[in-house]
Order: C-alpha cells, then sequence, then structure tokens
C-alpha cells in the first residue's frame, strides 16, 4: 500500500445518506477476480445506463469534479456487504479521502486497509463543507499534522490516530503483526488450547 | 478458562478478553480468530496476496471453504455455464487444496451458503470468534460466537495470522418480550431496524436477550442475528442455552465425549452478568407487533403490512425526505400508497437470513392446497444441501411445486443475484432476503424485503398481503 500523507484537491459532494456498497460497486462485477482496473465499475448503474453515461452525469464524471480525490457525502456511507472491491474502486477512480458523518464499520476498515482516509464529522459541519466543495473551494487534508482545511477553515480530523499512523506507513500489517508480535500469538494459543482443548485437532 | 472477576461483564465483554492476544492502546487489540469461512467471492485476492508473499495458513484446519455467491441453482449437474464464475468456483476449490483448508464442492450435500453450512456441521461454536468476508457473519452470534464480516485483506491476514487488529466495540442490549404467534423473527428484525436506523448500531455488538429471544428457535435466532449488520452493528449475539446445545449435539464438527461436556460446562457461562453495563439499551414492545415489510431502499424502510409508504409529512428532517423521495423514484411508489395494493411480479424466498428448514416449514405451510397467482413468479432457494434434501424428505418441494413454484439448489441466489438468478429492470419482487439496496437484485430491480410467511402469502396474492388474512384454501 502506498503511504498517504496529504491530500490537495477539489471535493465531490454526493448529497445522499446510506449509500451502500452495492450502489457503490454493484455485485455482478465481484465476479472479476482482479484488484486493479475497477474505478470502471465504481458507481456504475448511477453513472451508466447499459454502456452510455448518463445525462446529466453523475457527480463523479462531471468536470472539474471528475478529478476530485476527495468525495463528500450523507451518513452510513459504505454501509452493507462487506466487498472490498468498493474501496478499490473508489481508489482506483482517485479517490482519497472520504468525509461523512457516518461509515458502514466493514467499510470503514476496508478503506484504510486500501489507503483511504475516511473522516467522520457531525452533520452540521459535513452539511457546511458540502457547500463549500459545491462552490469549488479547494480542500487540503494533512494526516501528518492531522488537519482538514478548506477556505478559512482547519479542522482536525478526528480518525484515530491508528489508522491514521497505518495510512501514513503504508506497511503490511501482515507482516507487522507477525514482526510485532508472533510470540504472543504463540503464547495466546498454547494457553486457549489448554482452557478450550475442543478448539484444536487432537493431532495438534 | 477466564478467571472470573469482580465486575460485571457483558457477553461481549467475555468472549473479546478471551481472545485478546495482546492490548493495542487506543481501544484495539490484538484478537485471536478460531474459525474462518471462505467463499469464493472474497477470497481470491487474499490468496494471490498469500502466495505472492510466499505465506502459508497458520492453522489451515480452522478454515471451511464452499462456493456459494456465484453457483447456479440449477442445472448443477452440468459445469457452470457463466466462465467467470465457474473460474472464480475452481479458484476457492484450487486454493483451499494447495493450502490444506476443507472444501465442499458443488456436489456435496454440506454445500450451501456459508452461514447455513456452518452451524448444520457444528463449524460453529459458542465461546469462537468466527470470521467470514462476509457482513451477514453477524448470523454465527445466534451461537454466542464474537462473529463478524471482514474485508478482503482482512480474510489473508487472519488466514495466515489467526489474528485480527479489532477495535473494542460499544455494547448494545435490545430486550424483547415474548412474540406473537403470527409473527416471525424476520419481522422483528425489521421492525427493530426501523426504529434503530440502518446505521444506528454502528460500532456496537448487538445482543439481544430476553423472554423473546429464549423462546426461539436456533433458525429464528439466527435471522435476528443475521440482520443486526442492517442496523448498522458488525456483530449480533445470543446467549448459548439449552437450545443452542440441543441443535449442535452430535453435530459433525462438534467435540464429542467428554471434550462435549466441558464445552458445555464453558458454554454455560456465557452470558451477560446481572447488572453488567450496556452503552445503549432497548427494549422492544412486541405485543402488538404484525408482520412487515419494507417499502423503500434501505432495510430501514420497513413500515407495517398493514400500513402505507410514509409521505414527506413523516420525515424527521430534509435529509430523509430527500431520501424518501428518490426511494420512492426508484422503487416507482407514491407516498401514501397502501403497502397490501403494491402488485409484484417475482417472489424469492431463500438466503442466509430465510433459507433454511424452519423458513421453509412456515412458507410451505401457507402454500399448501393453494396456487401462486399467474401473475407471480416464485422461486423457493433452500439454504444447503441439507435443508433442499430434509424439506424434500418432508414434502415441502412437493408443496412447493404443486403451489406453482421452482424448486431449486442451494446457494445466494436471488440475495445478491451473482448467479444469474436476477431481476429486470423494474421489475418488484417480495424477498425474503436482507437487502432492499438499489440494484441489490439486480440493475433497476425493486425489492421488497419480507418474512417467509408474508413472502407465500404475497406469492398466492400477486400482491404484498398480510399472511394472517389469507381465507382458508378451498
Amino acid at each position: 500500500m502506498t503511504p498517504l500523507t496529504h491530500v490537495s484537491s477539489l471535493a465531490a459532494v454526493l448529497r445522499e445518506d446510506y449509500v451502500d456498497t452495492d450502489v457503490i460497486f454493484p455485485a455482478r462485477f465481484l465476479l472479476l477476480m482482479d484488484r486493479e482496473g475497477l474505478g470502471q465499475y465504481l458507481f456504475r448503474d448511477r453513472r451508466y445506463d447499459g454502456n452510455t453515461l448518463r445525462s446529466p452525469p453523475f457527480i463523479l464524471d462531471r468536470p472539474p469534479f471528475d478529478a476530485a480525490q476527495i468525495l463528500i457525502t450523507g451518513t452510513g456511507f459504505g454501509c452493507g456487504s462487506s466487498r472490498e472491491q468498493a474501496p478499490w474502486a473508489l481508489h482506483d477512480h482517485g479517490i482519497r479521502v472520504l468525509i461523512a458523518s457516518g461509515f458502514g464499520d466493514i467499510f470503514r476498515n476496508n478503506c484504510v486497509k486500501t489507503g483511504i482516509l475516511p473522516i467522520e464529522m457531525a452533520p452540521e459541519v459535513v452539511s457546511r463543507l458540502m457547500t463549500f466543495a459545491e462552490e469549488g473551494v479547494r480542500f487540503f487534508v494533512n494526516l501528518e499534522t492531522r488537519e482538514l482545511k478548506t477556505g478559512e477553515f482547519c479542522l482536525p480530523i478526528s480518525a484515530p490516530q491508528s489508522e491514521i499512523d497505518a495510512l501514513l506507513k503504508g506497511q503490511d500489517e501482515t507482516t507487522e503483526i507477525l514482526e510485532r508480535f508472533g510470540e504472543n500469538i504463540e503464547v495466546f494459543e498454547n494457553a486457549h488450547r489448554a482452557a478450550q482443548p475442543w478448539l484444536f485437532r487432537n493431532t495438534d | 478458562m477466564p478467571k472470573p472477576e469482580s465486575a460485571p461483564r457483558t457477553l461481549y465483554d467475555k468472549l473479546w478478553e478471551s481472545h485478546v492476544v495482546s492490548d493495542l492502546g487506543d481501544g484495539r487489540a490484538l484478537v485471536y480468530v478460531d474459525r474462518q469461512l471462505l467463499h469464493e467471492v472474497s477470497t481470491p485476492i487474499a490468496f494471490s496476496r498469500i502466495d505472492a508473499a510466499g505465506r502459508s495458513l497458520r492453522r489451515s484446519e480452522t478454515c471451511l471453504a464452499v462456493p456459494d455467491h456465484a453457483v447456479p441453482t440449477t442445472d448443477r449437474d452440468k459445469p457452470i455455464a457463466n466462465t467467470l464464475a465457474r473460474a472464480q468456483v475452481a479458484r476457492l476449490e484450487e486454493n483451499a487444496r494447495r493450502h490444506g483448508v476443507a472444501f465442499l464442492p458443488l456436489s456435496d450435500p454440506r454445500q450451501g451458503i456459508v452461514h447455513v453450512i456452518a452451524p448444520e456441521q457444528g463449524f460453529t461454536l459458542p465461546g469462537t470468534t468466527l470470521v467470514c468476508g462476509d457482513s451477514h457473519t453477524s448470523t454465527h452470534g445466534a451461537f454466542g460466537a464474537l462473529a463478524f464480516g471482514i474485508g478482503a485483506s482482512e480474510c489473508a491476514i487472519a488466514m495466515t495470522t489467526q489474528c485480527l487488529v479489532q477495535k473494542r466495540s460499544k455494547t448494545m442490549r435490545i430486550w424483547l418480550p415474548l412474540l406473537p404467534n403470527d409473527v416471525t423473527a424476520k419481522d422483528v428484525a425489521l421492525a427493530i431496524i426501523a426504529r434503530i436506523g440502518a446505521n444506528g448500531a454502528a460500532g456496537h455488538a448487538v445482543e439481544l436477550a430476553g423472554p423473546g429471544v429464549i423462546a426461539l428457535s436456533m433458525e429464528a435466532r439466527m435471522t435476528l442475528c443475521n440482520m443486526v449488520i442492517e442496523m448498522g452493528a458488525r456483530m449480533g449475539l445470543i446467549a448459548p442455552d439449552e437450545v443452542t446445545f440441543t441443535y449442535l449435539a452430535d453435530r459433525p464438527m462438534v467435540p464429542k465425549g467428554a471434550l462435549w461436556q466441558k464445552a458445555v460446562e464453558y458454554w454455560q457461562s456465557l452470558s451477560s452478568d446481572e447488572g453488567s453495563h450496556f452503552d445503549a439499551e432497548y427494549e422492544f414492545d412486541t405485543e402488538n407487533l404484525v408482520p412487515h415489510v419494507t417499502w423503500g431502499t434501505s432495510p430501514e424502510d420497513a413500515v407495517p403490512i398493514t400500513g402505507a409508504v410514509p409521505v414527506p409529512a413523516q420525515a424527521t428532517g430534509s435529509a430523509q425526505r430527500d431520501r424518501w423521495a428518490a426511494a420512492c423514484a426508484y422503487m416507482g411508489l407514491a407516498p401514501g400508497m397502501r403497502m397490501t395494493d403494491i402488485s409484484v411480479d417475482r417472489v424469492f424466498i431463500g438466503s442466509c437470513t430465510n433459507g433454511r428448514i424452519e423458513d421453509l416449514r412456515l412458507a410451505a405451510g401457507i402454500l399448501k392446497d393453494r396456487k401462486i397467482a399467474d401473475t407471480t413468479r416464485l422461486i423457493v432457494v433452500p439454504g444447503s444441501g441439507h435443508v433442499k434434501a430434509r424439506a424434500e424428505a418432508e414434502g415441502l418441494a412437493d408443496v412447493f411445486r404443486a403451489a406453482g413454484a421452482e424448486w431449486r439448489d442451494a446457494g445466494c441466489s436471488l440475495c445478491v443475484a451473482m448467479n444469474g438468478d436476477q431481476l429486470a429492470p423494474d421489475e418488484r419482487c417480495a424477498s425474503t432476503s436482507n437487502r432492499n439496496f438499489e440494484g441489490r437484485q439486480g440493475p433497476g430491480g425493486r425489492t421488497h424485503l419480507v418474512s417467509p410467511a408474508t413472502a407465500a402469502a404475497t406469492a398466492i396474492r400477486g400482491h404484498l398481503a398480510d399472511p394472517r388474512k389469507l381465507e382458508q384454501p378451498a
């Protein structure tokens, strides 16, 4: 995963609550076994009628917002299915930061694993940011200082430090777990086997 | 076994604390994973990453692989017609074989939806952590397991390290008094979601408790826990009891003999202590509960079958009013329209929510000696090969066929619409599945979530119908 340190971009606005992962990445494309190039299926049925772009175009197809790296939306963004293709498609399209008044729990985790920063803010703040964004005001997100700047505003980013660190480092989590906690896992496993032996095969 | 502590602990606390490998601060911990279910859709990339890094599975015997999402529900004796689906199912089998994971092929009578077959096989056990790259993994919480859906990256991490970094959830308890006889767990789930909201339980582990829960079968408990994800919670929990132990006893993968006794003894300690603290608590009045059905594109858009599509004045604010307007437009409905005036083209009975034997018995009980409407097409998709065989042995399949329904093989089918079973644009379906999202059952398709009883009544009438109000068959 490429480290994510800062983003300077316009922000696209999707004024909608509960945009689920089926809408973000329709299930029929889950048959593909690739992780790359999924941006073409992002919001597919909102953006296309068959193979034709809808008119008027969806916000992410409308210049200058087609190049936005930030998407601002309502509450419950990414609720529903655990498909990681949803953040993969957002990332492939160029989205690096999501701002919403609430996220689906699994989706939120998947975003961080994909290199996308989910920022949760109060609905009234999100609503003001949406107005700025629609006016074409530029946003600057700095993960190192944990600040979001737009116009004259500077807001703290309230994401957990662990998520920020993971994004800044872009490190492979498996390597980190095995290197930092290899021994702990073994110790736990032995105690766990003693406490609940039925969870382990006799041959173990 | 965890030592008893002085402060009362919730069921969630007990499950969490007994799986912490290392406390990471900031409310997070490295948590041990006891069991992982693998299906064809969320694992190809996970295995690719494991292979690319030259890693292996830490305890491959804790995994069970089965294809369910992309599998056809007809013509199972032939190769899968869709080449992408065929390749995906083949990839799962190949990955499972290469990494020493037990795999149930389509030809195996144990094959079916992950969340139906794991309990059937006794793979799901109380007191365990169980994960799967599927949001409805919450289903297994019905056994008092800490079970939750994860993404593909986490699938790979759990397979290789047997651990996941997790944030400790807040806790919510939903207390249910006894339910009326003619109301199902699905109706309760929809009513709860309508009240709490589709994101209302985000960040929470939801424990379902009370006389109304204790009185439920394992099948109904699974339906309840299955649906907690639709209120934003990753986990549902029900304390294991005699109903749980009776269900599990003698299943193929449960401990046997002395180990079984020892396990049950431990499992009996898995309930929330008297006086334990929950971050949120709800008590539902179930006395006047009636069957529920959704009208819109979020599971929270549920109303009594005796009700109507809400009018804008009922909305709590402009955001909800706008969402309702968009949902009405998508669903082709007008505010104020009575639910029972809505005609449907299709009815689907199945899924990890309502594809178990009890669900099929309920639907067949209503369809017996009746015919479905000429304008309606009903497909019944058992949740597993075992459910299918049992339904056939009990004569339920004959009832479905005689009523005019199509009787299929096991899989996710029209719940996720990846296998060729899907709605045409603007087609309207009463579905016992879990999601009425835009396009969920096919681009432009319109979904109304219902219980198996309401689905059966709807298939007979050709419009959304109250199962309590059907005339006796002639």
